[in-house]
């Protein structure tokens, strides 16, 4: 079978194409002046460009963390450029109609068109090209229920009041180096407010395309769901295929008011570098909700690509009864590093939370799960259940498993069971010997391990992350 | 149906980690009869369904093996699973996650684009599948149970007869299919044997006992032993050896000075 993985790295990247777009970008480097800049491109309020002086400060003073099982060279903060905009978004576009039709053609081609019409019925797209918003879908009749649904830079200047209260409530500007980085020069993304007893009409979706050369992309997403209001939200990302490493540094915060739900879904495709490790996305990426009384949030991603992906999309169970979940499903081949997993901080009494991750690696990659359950002294009650199981494919690749599990209170409880499971000879023979290609065994054995987590993504979701798989695998047995 | 074969093997030779296991079997199979292959531990039974299924690791040294008139020794697994040939398994391996109907939909469809046919609908694939489930008594529920995923034996041997009767082989080995199994569900897997035998279907059965015989009534019995056939006949045979033992297959090399000599540097 080793012969058979060694084909797994004759793969295609699908959505490595390069747009023909001309764009304004900043030129390389980091500092004060650029922040500056990138506020008055945006037009920004005093106080905004306040807070990304402040967490610059904090961010100059910090050091990359070291304690993920990753290996990457050190960044030159200074060699990547911060902003870059199609030229056509400088005078803001009214409508579809405005918008350039390349940017238009090269969402199609991605597979999301943006003309309503064509689009699926009930999914609301927000675009995000480099570092802008292109389009956002379906606002009217967002608006008709009471949802707000824009980009982060719109809301900055129509709801001051409210992105004052929530943003850096969650992830604070100094919680990590790649957040604060973020607090500091983040350009674009979305942000929702569901209000009171709202349930959202329809799936609000985020589709980030990285289409500059040596440029980093740096989104920002809020979303608050008001007392018992609920929201699904997916998430996209693809970027073309280059021989350079490029940096991704999001920061995603979420707020579930009293018994509001959170369902936030993850296809995360960005271009993962070539089998020898050349180019690729460094996925940075902090991701965290907070639960208040009777709330839950959910995390489902599927992680396909990236050259490396560092990601923790958490929970702070900070009301009684509130729930959190984390679903999982990360792949790795051909030399590809991911350090992912959860936290479930447990601070409210009767809290409960759910981690099921699936690591799969092939190639020579390295696939870590990295996670943390917490039990605060007043967590009362609360009950964690983790399940964490690993699928080798092929005998070059690496599963690794770091549970932490802190319990300060006696009354709360822990599970934790962990699996590593290979696909085996056995398996592909029964398939083979019943008429199917290899190719079509390994992924189905593959989607098989993945079911618990694939049901957990909406129904248009779960068919595209089975496909990228499908395509993600193509080639991996011969 | 009375002069063509659907199985030849001639001469066939077989090494597995270097060690050779079959040494020159010779078998010719004709549309419509059972034949019984039976022998002692350590025969090159097993071996044998993994040669003619063409599973890595079971390299072919010499012989040749034409099924339908077609030559599959070339032959990836999977072409000569559409091409008709149906492995039972001794010991079905569990595929967690995929459900039964996925599996079979996958399989049946995959033999029916190798005949240039369109997919099953699902609708006519479940009909299908309820139908066969029926017959191997297995409750349909199991169809959305992941394959074999915490199956007892006896129902993974069922769920194996199931498969058959979905894919409709020409040529079905069932590799000990007896072992493991009570009285019922021998039962059960003769019946599905003997419900698919239309006079054109043909079965090698491996068994190391007789009683699987007692139900699938063979047309001919083969003893294998130290890579090649000794000795064949009818029925009755089965019930010679199930009196006798294989013990008399000792003896019979001891005859041979040649043979003894390698046993013992062995």
């Amino acid at each position: 079978m080793t012969e058979e993985i060694d084909k797994a790295l004759a793969r295609k990247y699908e959505a490595g194409f390069v747009s023909a777009i001309e764009s304004e970008t900043f030129p390389p480097g980091l500092d004060e002046e650029v922040i500056r800049k990138i506020s008055a491109m945006k037009n920004e309020p005093q106080w905004m460009l306040d807070w990304r002086l402040k967490a610059f400060a904090a961010w100059q003073e910090m050091e990359t963390p070291d304690w993920a099982h990753l290996n990457f060279p050190v960044i030159n903060y200074q060699d990547i450029s911060y902003y870059s905009a199609p030229k056509s978004m400088a005078d803001k576009p009214k409508s579809l109609d405005e918008v350039d039709p390349e940017l238009l053609r090269t969402y199609e081609k991605l597979g999301i068109p943006l003309i309503e019409q064509q689009m699926l019925a009930g999914i609301a797209v927000d675009a995000v090209f480099d570092s802008v918003s292109v389009v956002t879908t379906f606002r009217d009749k967002l608006e008709e229920a009471g949802v707000i649904f824009c980009p982060i830079s719109e809301a900055v200047h129509k709801y001051p009041e409210l992105v004052k209260k929530y943003l850096g409530s969650v992830v604070p500007q100094k919680d990590n180096y790649f957040a604060a980085l973020n607090c500091a020069v983040f350009t674009d993304g979305s942000f929702v407010y569901i209000p009171k007893g709202v349930r959202c009409p329809m799936e609000l979706s985020t589709y980030f395309r990285i289409n500059e050369q040596n440029t980093g992309q740096f989104e920002r997403t809020l979303i608050v769901a008001d007392e018992g209001s609920y929201v699904s939200y997916l998430e996209g990302c693809t970027a073309p295929q280059r021989d350079e490493n490029q940096l991704h540094a999001a920061v995603v915060e979420l707020v579930a008011m009293d018994n509001a739900e959170i369902k936030y879904s993850t296809v995360q495709n960005w271009y993962p570098g070539d089998e020898e490790g050349r180019g690729g996305i460094y996925n940075f990426v902090t991701k965290r909700g907070i639960c208040h009384t009777n709330a839950k949030i959910s995390w489902t991603q599927v992680e396909t690509g990236s050259a490396i992906t560092w990601k923790y999309p958490s929970c702070v169970l900070k009301g009684d009864n509130s729930v959190g979940e984390f679903y999982s499903v990360a792949l790795t081949r051909g030399k590809q590093q991911a350090d992912t997993g959860t936290k479930m901080i447990h601070l409210g009494k009767n809290t409960r939370s759910t981690i099921i991750s699936k690591g799969i690696s092939a190639g020579r990659s390295n696939n870590a799960y990295r996670g943390l359950v917490r039990m605060n002294p007043g967590a009362d009650k609360a009950r964690n259940f983790t399940q964490c199981d690993s699928l080798l494919i092929g005998d070059q690749c690496g599963a690794h498993t770091f549970p932490y599990v802190e319990s300060r209170n006696p009354s709360a409880i822990v599970e934790h069971e962990a699996t590593t499971s290979k696909v085996s000879d056995d398996q592909l023979f029964l398939c083979q010997q019943r008429g199917l290609d290899p190719e079509k065994a390994v992924s189905m054995i593959v989607n098989g391990f993945c079911k618990e987590v694939f049901k957990e993504l909406p129904m248009e979701f779960a068919v595209e992350a089975g496909k990228l798989l499908e395509i993600s695998l193509e080639g991996s047995v011969g | 149906m009375t002069s063509k074969q659907l199985l030849t093997v001639k001469g066939l030779q077989a090494k597995v980690d270097e060690k050779d296991i079959l040494k020159g079997l010779d078998l010719d199979v004709k549309p419509g009869e059972v034949h019984a292959i039976m022998g002692p531990n350590g025969a090159g039974k097993s071996t044998f369904g993994y040669v003619l299924s063409g599973r890595d690791g079971y390299e072919i040294t010499g012989g040749e093996v034409v099924l339908d008139g077609k030559d599959i020794t070339e032959m990836d697994i999977e072409e000569r699973a559409r091409a008709g040939l149906f492995l039972a398994f001794q010991y079905p391996v569990e595929i967690p996650g995929v459900s039964n109907l996925e599996f079979l939909k996958a399989a049946v469809d995959a033999h029916r684009e190798a005949q240039g046919l369109e997919p099953l609908s699902s609708k006519d694939f479940l009909k299908e599948a309820r139908e066969a489930s029926k017959k191997v008594n297995l409750p349909a529920e199991f169809l959305k149970r992941g394959v074999n995923e915490g199956f007892s034996g006896g129902e993974k041997k069922r769920n194996e007869i199931m498969q058959m009767l979905l894919l409709k082989p020409k040529l079905c080995i069932l590799d000990e299919s007896d072992s493991g199994l009570d009285i019922d569900a021998l039962q059960v897997v003769a019946e599905g044997v003997n419900s698919m035998r239309d006079g054109e279907r043909s079965f090698i059965v491996v068994t190391h006992y007789q009683r699987l015989l007692d139900y699938i009534k063979p047309d001919y019995v083969h003893v294998l032993s130290d890579g090649k056939i000794v000795k064949s006949g009818d029925a009755s045979l089965a019930l010679e050896l199930e009196a006798q033992g294989y013990s008399w297959l000792a003896e019979m090399r001891e005859a041979d000075p040649e043979e003894m000599h390698r046993e013992v540097s062995e």
